[in-house]
């Protein structure tokens, strides 16, 4: 180690030196716009609505979007190569389909977690060596994996088919306390330790490296000597496998598994990603960010419910303009940056 | 060997061996029948003419870089205005008003997809993203204008644009075809289609060259949504109802898909009209052959997905010379290419 000279050379030296604003990381400025608006929601939750302060209200968001928070973690990985993976939704229907059948015929559930497990991911991982090996565009590779996941389900069984077993049934009920009147499922702490994994393989890991360099420029990434197939590949595996685990914690909440579910979770986790301020071009984007943008979504859906004389109708407009509203703010906020 | 070369000879070969199979599966293939053509080939063309409609729009919006995911639920919108206008009409058969009505729906439509262009083009949103909010609204908006209800029209005119004929082609394939002539005629005997292909490339080279790429943009949303629209309006008239659930369900995929099959690039800068239309008969086609063959309709997307599989691999040039490549000597040495 040489002696670092006492005084930094700086690129940019200040033009003023009184003016001492804060000004965040430029790259952060999309989680941060994200982040207030998430906070401003909030506030108008509670400022309108009775019971709004109630921590559970918070607590719960992570219940009752545990499926598209596991779906939009995967999705993250994929969309930084500068991917997208169309078949979440279908792999969610797939697995719910399977398992609810599997455990019906009597398998054993500490074989049937894994195996649906293991089927997400092998799905993620065939996709990803058609992309990279056959160059075929992540959409029509992923939209052909929907197709595929979703005909296979349906095939398997058009029912929704009740899961008796005893191990799903107590996880279902089971409720961890966190405080007074605040109770949180099983399902909330997978989805978040999922959530904590990810970013931290994302931050910290070689492989997150190689992600964020693929989705910079695979080119420069392979002359580089990076891993590009192994790392492209793997991004899809990981997104497939988030997609059974996705699948698997929607049986653990609502105790069965019917073919038609997930259908448009793949277009809300991307949804999610982007509001999180995830670049769909690849190359920018936080785990974090997907994990808010996966919040905002539910917090739109939590503010509905107390409203709650909404009719179905409404609540889809409602969801579009407050979608739409976001994405404007969003995107003003980041442009101010540029 | 230049014929196998062709983008378009691995989907058209596909389409045909279905057409084949379809020829000893189906009672009538093709027949002349109470003044008009008639069977399985006519009922194709009849069924494949709002895909092919909603894949003409998706082709020029994906020829600029852009996606429109909303055009299924601007088919909802589209058959759920027409449908409450023409059941307040006095006369339901009156084809003045009836004109007037599926032109009132179309403008809908139009500004619907000037909404989305507007979002692309202006604010600057990502299209997939831009799209995604009207494709979420959309069907909420379908089902208010119906206030939740499925509306019933008896209108022979309307009814016409799906069922009837034409010199004894059907109305709603005839349909079809005029938008493909003038969209054909419109890029390619115009500059329109350079500019397309231009804005597509590289949306700022072309503004600095002096296209005014955000207008071109806004356009190509406007036409697309125009074309959802009207196959919304065929859509509704073939069940003479307006059903703001089920129109237009997941047919951007299809759509999407037809445009790939024919050759389109999703990256944008280079399309192809004819190869969309091609995509849309072949995804129709096999439709009809599945269950035609006997497979149980449960098995259709399965079947979808493995066309989709074996398209995609033909069409992957990489694919063909990593498994065919080995039974030939190799004229140069290969360089590695990232994707």
């Amino acid at each position: 180690m040489t002696v670092m000279s006492p005084e930094p050379v700086t690129k940019h030296p200040a033009i003023n030196p009184r003016r001492r604003v804060y000004r965040p990381n430029s790259k952060y400025i999309p989680i941060l716009a994200t982040l207030a608006l998430l906070v401003a929601m909030y506030l108008g939750g509670v400022g309108n609505y009775r019971n709004f302060d109630q921590p559970s209200v918070v607590v719960n968001l992570f219940r009752d979007n545990a499926v598209l928070l596991v779906v939009a973690v995967g999705m993250t990985f994929v969309i930084i190569t500068g991917g997208i993976d169309l078949s979440v939704g279908a792999v969610i229907s797939l697995t719910t389909t399977l398992t609810a059948t599997l455990l019906q015929g009597g398998w054993p559930p500490l074989l049937v977690l894994p195996l649906v497990l293991l089927i997400g991911a092998l799905l993620g991982a065939g996709m990803g060596a058609v992309i990279h090996y056959f160059k075929v565009e992540p959409f029509i590779a992923t939209l052909a994996g929907l197709f595929l996941a979703r005909g296979l389900a349906l095939f398997i069984n058009q029912e929704s088919i009740p899961i008796r077993d005893k191990i799903w049934t107590t996880l279902s009920d089971m409720r961890i306390p966190l405080g007074e009147h605040t109770r949180t499922t099983p399902t909330a702490i997978t989805a978040l330790t999922v959530v904590l994994i990810a970013a931290a393989v994302l931050a910290w890991t070689r492989f997150g490296r190689n992600v964020y360099a693929i989705g910079g420029s695979a080119d420069s990434a392979l002359l580089m000597g990076l891993p590009v197939a192994r790392t492209r590949i793997a991004v899809y595996t990981v997104s497939g496998f988030c997609a059974a685990l996705g699948g698997v914690l929607f049986t653990i909440n609502s105790t069965s598994g019917h073919a038609l579910q997930g259908t448009g979770t793949e277009l809300d986790a991307i949804a999610s990603c982007v509001i999180g301020g995830v670049l769909l071009t690849g190359g920018a984007g936080y785990v974090v960010g997907s994990l808010l943008g996966v919040l905002v979504y539910g917090m739109i859906g939590t503010i509905i419910n107390f409203q709650g004389d909404l009719n179905s109708a409404w609540t889809r407009i409602v969801v579009g303009v407050l979608l739409f509203g976001f994405i404007v703010l969003q995107r003003l906020v980041t442009r101010r940056t540029r | 060997m230049t014929i196998l070369k062709n983008r378009l000879f691995w989907p058209a070969a596909i389409l045909l061996a279905l057409l084949i199979v379809n020829v000893f599966t189906s009672n009538q293939f093709i027949t002349l029948q109470d003044g008009h053509l008639f069977g399985t080939l006519i009922d194709i063309l009849r069924g494949s003419a709002p895909l092919i409609l909603v894949a003409l729009g998706m082709t020029l919006v994906i020829s600029t870089g852009g996606i429109d995911l909303s055009v299924g639920s601007v088919m909802a919108i589209s058959g759920a205005v027409a449908c409450l206008l023409i059941k307040d009409l006095g006369n339901q058969n009156a084809v003045g008003s009836v004109l007037l009505i599926m032109a009132i729906a179309i403008a809908v439509s139009a500004v619907l997809g000037l909404w989305n262009g507007a979002l692309v083009a202006i604010v600057g949103v990502q299209p997939i993203i831009a799209t995604l909010i009207l494709m979420v609204a959309g069907r909420g908006l379908a089902q208010l204008v119906t206030d939740g209800q499925i509306i019933n029209v008896q209108s022979g005119p309307y009814a016409t644009i799906a069922t009837g004929f034409f010199l004894t082609l059907p109305v709603a394939f005839l349909i079809a075809m005029a938008a493909v002539a003038l969209i054909t005629v419109l890029t390619r005997r115009t500059a329109l289609g350079l500019l397309l292909e231009s804005v597509g490339g590289s949306p700022s080279a072309s503004r600095l060259a002096g296209i005014r790429a955000k207008r071109i943009t806004v356009m190509v949303y406007v036409v697309c949504g125009a074309f959802a629209g009207l196959a919304g309006l065929i859509y509704s008239a073939n069940i003479k109802s307006a059903d703001s659930i089920y129109a237009g369900n997941l047919i951007e995929l299809d759509a999407i898909l037809a445009v790939v099959i024919g050759g389109t690039a999703l990256i944008g800068g280079r399309f192809s009209i004819l190869g969309t239309v091609l995509g849309a008969i072949l995804i129709q086609t096999l439709q009809v052959t599945v269950v035609s063959i006997g497979v149980p309709s449960k098995a259709t997307l399965l079947f979808k997905a493995v066309v989709v599989v074996v398209l995609c691999l033909s069409q992957s040039a990489t694919f063909r010379e990593k498994v065919f490549g080995r039974f030939k000597v190799r004229a140069s040495a290969r360089t590695e290419v990232p994707a």
